[in-house]
């Protein structure tokens, strides 16, 4: 791999070097390093471009690393990648997409990630999605999450949008099984003349699911935003879902959150909030020394971290 | 040395002139300053115009010498200058620990902020991750930001009505906070408040009453003329 891929490696997925555990590395298109443990295999597909990964039941403690990464301009990828969480596992899943687009055309990643969690398991799910680039082409990012939880299960699936993607399309569904939970924060920062849409779906299907859908964002710049989210309460369950956004100069953020109660015993909230930096937050971080411009930065740094 | 001069400020309402201030003259060298009177008479206007929050519309305010009038929140607050809300701003993602590190102006480990926030009743360990949001109880958000002041440790700090919002238990410690700062603290204090114990404490008190000075002075001078009885009363006294 060259420097700028090990440096996008280190921004979205901590990597520096070797990583520990089970991963697998893929730059351009192409596999560029894979490991496996006892409890977790990693198969490339035959039919399709993406790897199966399969956690063995009760596997507890394990992490695995699947990051891309593209150096190539003009480069245009797509790949599946099926996560099977077997019974009562508990694992950490690191995901994340950098691209460095240092020529004049479009590069673009799209990652379907599907992940089928058995009954009484625990992922903790990081998605980071990370552009550069001191060309004029595109970095394009459309990830899309199927998640399908069985009984009991739980996902915290934690997404970031960092930095230098100039459109992206993200779209989530999540099916939850009874007493299956699922927790989602998403993070969000446009600039320049950005476009990011996101989408998310979660049906809840057995009873005692729960379900909270957070996005904290931030527009800049000219850029725009869509937040669509929608909750279907189709049994005894409870969902919330919340978008609370930050706009400067002159970026836009349309939220459209929407929940739908399909059952007497549903309980569903919605909420969402957006507008500039109160100015009594300026103020009081003002009056401790900070400059305007100092203020801003803790303000917006503080709200996405 | 705090120096005002002649500090007017007026505001148009429906376009009439509204004068919140009067011509304020006021030295404040003594280490710990009391200003009080009735709600509505510019006091908090007054602490504003101090910190650089609200520009008057005459007049001279001079620290150290120094002609600080036309300086930014951000000047003075880089030459000593420590404000305390009235109503404590809320910030989502902000911590405990980041507020008293940016106060401090460097990073701040447990020990350190334990310094601040047990001094205003808090444990760290409890609060130095918790964020600066709606979670924290109204009180909470004010012995933070008393915490906070204390950590700048300023030679001239500013609390605009540090009881307002607190409960009766936590009012007890604010004096102590109060006395203890005002026998540690190397710098000024200037409090602005309603409630008698905490005038009791002061080296001068300062009523301020439709955007006027109406008295200055010690506080036995002072606190019995404000009350509106004299020593014998002190049953009533504590009741108004």
């Amino acid at each position: 791999m060259n420097k700028y891929e090990l440096d996008l490696l280190k921004i979205i997925a901590d990597i520096d070097g070797t990583p520990s555990g089970a991963y697998n590395i893929r730059a351009n298109g192409g596999l560029a390093g894979r490991s496996t443990t006892d409890n977790i295999d990693i198969v490339t597909k035959t039919d399709l471009p993406g790897i199966d990964i399969k956690i063995k039941p009760h596997t507890v403690g394990e992490t695995v690393h699947i990051p891309v990464v593209v150096s190539e301009s003009g480069l245009t990828d797509t790949v599946y990648n099926d996560f099977y969480i077997g019974e009562g596992a508990d694992v950490t899943i690191m995901a994340g997409c950098g691209i460095h687009n240092c020529g004049d055309g479009r590069s673009e990643h799209s990652g379907i990630h599907t992940f089928y969690v058995g009954k009484g398991a625990r992922v903790r799910y990081i998605e980071r999605h990370y552009g550069e680039g001191d060309g004029n082409g595109e970095n394009v990012m459309n990830p899309t999450t199927v998640v399908i939880m069985d009984e009991g299960s739980h996902m915290e699936m934690e997404t970031a949008q960092i930095k230098g993607v100039d459109s992206t399309v993200r779209k989530t569904t999540a099916k939850l099984a009874a007493d299956a939970s699922i927790v989602i924060h998403e993070k969000i920062m446009t600039h320049g003349k950005q476009v990011a849409k996101t989408d998310f779906t979660v049906d809840l299907n057995g009873n005692g699911s729960r379900a909270n859908v957070v996005s904290r964002s931030v527009a800049k710049g000219e850029s725009e935003q869509v937040f669509y989210s929608n909750v279907n309460g189709n049994s005894r369950c409870y969902g919330h879902t919340e978008c609370d956004a930050i706009i400067m100069e002159n970026g836009r953020v349309a939220a459209i959150p929407q929940v739908s109660a399909n059952n007497i015993e549903a309980s569903l909230v919605h909420e969402a909030a957006i507008g500039k930096i109160a100015g009594e937050q300026l103020i009081k971080l003002m009056t401790l020394g900070l400059t305007e411009k100092e203020a801003e930065e803790q303000i917006v740094n503080g709200f996405l971290k | 040395m705090l120096e005002l001069k002649n500090i007017c400020y007026a505001v148009d309402t429906d376009s009439v002139q509204k004068e919140i201030l009067n011509g304020i003259n006021l030295t404040v060298n003594d280490r710990f300053t009391a200003i009080t009177g009735p709600n509505g008479g510019g006091k908090s206007t007054l602490a504003k115009i101090i910190a650089g929050i609200i520009t008057p519309t005459s007049g001279q305010i001079l620290l150290d010498g120094e002609d600080i009038t036309g300086l930014s929140i951000t000047e003075r607050a880089q030459r000593g200058i420590s404000f305390a809300f009235q109503q404590p701003v809320r910030f989502k993602g902000i911590t405990v620990k980041d507020l008293i590190s940016l106060a401090r102006g460097k990073d701040t480990s447990v020990s350190e902020a334990c310094r601040y926030l047990s001094e205003v009743g808090l444990c760290a360990k409890d609060y130095i991750d918790r964020e600066i949001n709606a979670s924290l109880s109204g009180g909470e958000l004010k012995r933070i930001e008393i915490a906070s002041i204390i950590a700048r440790g300023t030679q001239l700090s500013i609390f605009d009505e540090p009881e307002a919002g607190i409960d009766l238990w936590s009012f007890n410690n604010l004096i102590k906070v109060f006395e203890e700062m005002h026998a540690k603290l190397g710098g000024s204090l200037i409090i602005i408040s309603h409630q008698e114990r905490l005038l009791n404490i002061a080296d001068r008190i300062v009523v301020v009453a439709d955007g006027r000075i109406k008295a200055a002075g010690n506080k036995d001078d002072i606190l019995p003329e404000l009350l509106g009885v004299g020593a014998t009363c002190r049953a009533l006294s504590d009741k108004l």
